[in-house]
């Protein structure tokens, strides 16, 4: 599957299909999702209403999390077998991380204002995520950088995965430290300690979210591809090949075509 | 009627808190999602352009 929609031609014609597919549907689930979340779930016995930030603020995370680690993969895949596509889908997903990051913390942050006092505490599992929204802009920063595209790209990939140390802090932070954010109570040994009325609504949302992130990636790689195709077209005066490097392969150039002559 | 509205935006006290978080997602997830697509818009038309151009030349 990957192997077949790694070519970017190919990926072109795939998305263009799916895409409409997983924004509509991402629509739906969110919409869905909101129905539940404000208006079926019951208030919690002991914060109230509050707990209806829990639908944004947890599947939030959850894609803060899941995002850089679809970003370092992409990376890694980038890195060893120079793929072209994996770079342009890492440096997709990363502006959407950041967003999902920050929904994260400035819901948390209001729900910590309800029920701590405080808008915000340096603990352990807040820092680590403020961390994981500086590694998301710093990634994003990196690779715009660079006037040439793919140099940028590459150092990106590098600091993708310097920065995966970061998730197992994120993710372990509540239980190796003592902190003022609660537990694990989903994704937790032992299955889930939540009650389904609560459940269902941060499961929506999570698979909404996924959708969103899913058509997002495509909607901005599917820009990148374009841009490059666009600035191909400019420097080489070719109507089609997308990247310089496949067009050499297929059709080798005398020397005396190379700059278009 | 109104009244069950209205009890039901105050949240029990804490609308304060429960709304702007919904307003914040709203808005960064939107706000993306708008200019995610405006730029694929504008990659797409320049494209085009470009590629007009092209077998205008030929």
């Amino acid at each position: 599957m990957i192997n077949r929609l790694a070519n970017p031609a190919r990926f072109m014609r795939f998305s263009a299909t799916a895409l409409p597919w997983c924004g509509w549907s991402a629509a739906g689930v969110i919409v869905v999702g909101l129905y539940f979340a404000l208006v079926v779930a019951p208030p919690d016995y002991q914060q109230g209403e509050t707990v209806r930030i829990m639908y944004i603020h947890v599947p939030a995370a959850w894609m803060a999390l899941s995002i850089y680690l679809f970003m370092a993969v992409a990376s890694a895949v980038a890195l060893v077998w120079r793929h072209p596509l994996a770079e342009i889908a890492a440096a997709a997903a990363a502006p959407i991380g950041a967003a999902f990051t920050f929904v994260c913390l400035a819901t948390g942050s209001l729900w910590g204002r309800a029920m701590w006092g405080a808008w915000w505490v340096w603990d352990a599992r807040l820092t680590s995520v403020l961390v994981l929204l500086f590694l998301y802009i710093g990634y994003i920063a990196l690779v715009n950088a660079f006037d040439e595209p793919g140099r940028g790209a590459r150092a990106g990939s590098v600091l993708a995965l310097i920065g995966v140390v970061n998730l197992p802090i994120v993710k372990f932070s509540v239980d190796w430290w003592n902190t003022l954010h609660q537990p694990a109570s989903v994704v937790r040994l032992g299955g889930p300690r939540i009650d389904v009325a609560m459940l269902i609504p941060l499961l929506v949302m999570a698979i909404g979210f996924s959708l969103m992130f899913v058509a997002l990636t495509m909607l901005r790689m599917r820009t990148a591809l374009n841009d490059r195709r666009a600035l191909a077209m400019r420097l080489n005066r070719v109507p089609e090949p997308v990247f310089p490097a496949e067009r050499e392969r297929l059709a080798p150039a005398p020397p005396a075509m190379r700059r278009g002559a | 009627m109104t009244e069950a509205v209205g009890r039901y935006l105050a949240m029990g006290g804490y609308a304060a808190f429960v709304w702007p978080a919904y307003g914040v997602a709203l808005a960064v997830l939107g706000g993306l999602a708008w200019q995610s697509w405006r730029r694929y818009r504008a990659s797409s038309n320049m494209l085009k352009q470009l590629q007009q151009e092209f077998r205008a030349r030929r």
